[in-house]
């Protein structure tokens, strides 16, 4: 049974820019089905991390990574793994929104079309669904072949989670995907969210504690490029067991 | 006493400025206007509509539908080779290099070879083709016009994609583009505008240009019928015309000026529409 295995583990996992390295010997493992949380100061890797998870780390100048990502027990940095298969099996989240260059019906039915032909009437059908379950439907609906680049911030985050569940992914990254919008648009993000895991597995970086005390199930905590600290987020928030994770989420830096 | 400099300074650069744009202004208008002056009076139906006649260079009649045509051959032969090769350097120069160096080195030389007088580019066309045994022709000039072109094209493609915001190519990899689907579906539809601007900006420098063509495309009275026919050019049907003793055919001269100044002011003119248009889609 699929649902006892960690669809994501990493092992003694290593990344370095040039000679500085960002990640250090993280052994990490991210349970199915729940909202994990990466949090820690910034510069702590946190970011690092997540870029590893989907091999976005190979997109960086002079960047090398060490050690495995295991995705359903097997490791994405083989090189027998197609990147581009690895990359459709995670949705992105980036922290301001990049819509394609296109409309926002264009936007969502791209991924679709990429990965497999489709006919009009399934595209249309398709594009239609995963705007619903991004909540973003009923407000542009009407206007579906305009350009993306109208829409407010907010909605543009919204296009951006439709059209990554579009490419039907298993696992939802996001990188502080609410920190460049407003209240209002990121509790519609973070509602989404909270619906979404029951699909999917989701792991987000967050600086905001209170944040992660709303949505995390799973908790890792950062510090230096070190994991110091992970586990369930009832037991991380509430019996921290390491020094440096309690001075953390008490303010202390 | 600070503020005082800080307002005259301020004044100062101020001063600078307008004076520029003031030299700026002038200098189109007051070429504008000689060409217009001298030339509008002997442009006629026949000066567009016919090839010269005998005794065209000594004030009969004809026109210079010849140089008119085999300008916009030229040109638009230059600019169609130049493109098939520019905007895919473009690409990878951003997209696959991932050695930074090496894009540098290209990006060099492209510089440099911007920066080399067309008059070289003239000579180089003219001893490939003497080697090869060609004569002056329609496919020599639209050759040396590329290589010309190519350069301009190459690094202004290159400069507006530069200016794409890197979380654009990002989003399309999340979505597990492979690189080719990211230059051409993503990427090439984000700086459409950047491309129709240097397209024309190329355009504009080949088809303006005399000393290139000079050697290698030659000059006719003919209208070219086939590649490997000599093409006359309106740059240099304007530097024939000018070098005539008589007044009449000089005024031809600024006639043809005119007719080609009007075919890049058309041109400017519709790769800014152009680019207003397809800008409808990209992310700013």
């Amino acid at each position: 049974m699929s649902g006892t295995l960690p669809h994501l583990e990493t092992q003694n996992l290593s990344a370095y820019y040039g000679t500085t390295q960002a990640l250090e010997d993280v052994s990490i493992v991210i349970p199915r089905h729940q909202i994990t949380m990466i949090i820690g100061p910034s510069g702590c890797g946190k970011t690092t991390l997540l870029k590893c998870l989907n091999r976005f780390i190979e997109l960086e100048e002079n960047a090398r990574v060490e050690g495995k990502v295991l995705l359903d027990g097997e490791n994405i940095y083989s090189p027998t793994v197609d990147v581009t298969e690895v990359r459709k099996k995670s949705g992105l989240l980036a922290q301001r929104p990049y819509p394609l260059p296109m409309s926002i019906f264009d936007n969502v039915a791209y991924g679709l079309r990429i990965h497999r032909l489709r006919s009009r009437h399934e595209l249309n059908q398709a594009v239609q669904q995963y705007l619903q379950v991004a909540g973003l439907w009923e407000e542009v609906k009407d206007r579906l072949h305009c350009p993306a680049s109208q829409l407010s911030i907010g909605q543009q985050q919204r296009l951006c989670l439709a059209r990554g569940l579009a490419v039907e992914p298993e696992i939802i990254l996001g990188d502080e995907p609410t920190s460049a919008l407003d209240p209002v648009s990121a509790q519609h993000i973070e509602r989404r969210l909270i619906e979404l895991k029951e699909r999917y597995t989701i792991v987000l970086v967050s600086h905001i504690l209170r944040q992660a005390r709303r949505l995390a199930d799973y908790v890792i905590f950062m510090y230096m490029g070190k994991v110091i600290e992970a586990g369930p987020a009832h037991q991380v928030f509430n019996y921290p067991q390491h020094e440096r994770t309690r001075a953390y989420l008490s303010g202390e830096f | 006493m600070r503020w005082k400099w800080q307002y005259l300074e301020e004044k100062f650069m101020q001063g600078l400025m307008l004076l520029s744009f003031g030299l700026i202004l002038l200098s189109l208008l007051l070429i504008l206007f000689t060409i217009v002056s001298k030339g509008l009076p002997s442009l006629s139906w026949e000066m567009i509509s016919q090839t010269p006649k005998g005794g065209f260079y000594l004030g009969k009649e004809g026109g210079i539908l010849n140089a008119i045509i085999g300008s916009l051959y030229l040109a638009l032969g230059g600019t169609l080779i130049a493109l098939l090769f520019a905007f895919p350097l473009a690409l990878l120069l951003n997209i696959y290099l991932s050695q930074r160096l090496w894009a540098d080195i290209v990006r060099l030389s492209l510089d440099i070879l911007w920066g080399i007088p067309s008059i070289v580019y003239g000579a180089f066309g003219f001893t490939l083709m003497i080697f090869l045994g060609w004569r002056a022709s329609l496919l020599g000039g639209i050759l040396t016009l590329a290589l010309l072109e190519f350069p301009i094209m190459a690094r202004a493609m290159d400069e507006v994609i530069r200016r794409v915001p890197p979380d654009l190519p990002r989003a399309a990899y999340a979505l597990g583009s492979t690189n080719l689907e990211t230059a051409f579906l993503v990427l090439t539809r984000q700086i459409l505008p950047g491309i129709a601007t240097a397209i024309l900006l190329a355009f504009g420098r080949g088809i303006g240009d005399a000393a290139s063509v000079l050697f290698t495309a030659g000059y006719t009275d003919r209208i070219p019928n086939s590649l490997f026919s000599p093409a006359a050019s309106l740059p240099l049907a304007v530097f024939f015309q000018l070098g005539t003793p008589f007044p009449e055919v000089q005024q031809r001269a600024y006639s043809a000026a005119l007719i080609l100044t009007v075919i890049v002011l058309g041109v400017s003119l519709t790769s800014r529409w152009l680019s207003h248009v397809l800008d409808r889609y990209s992310i700013h």
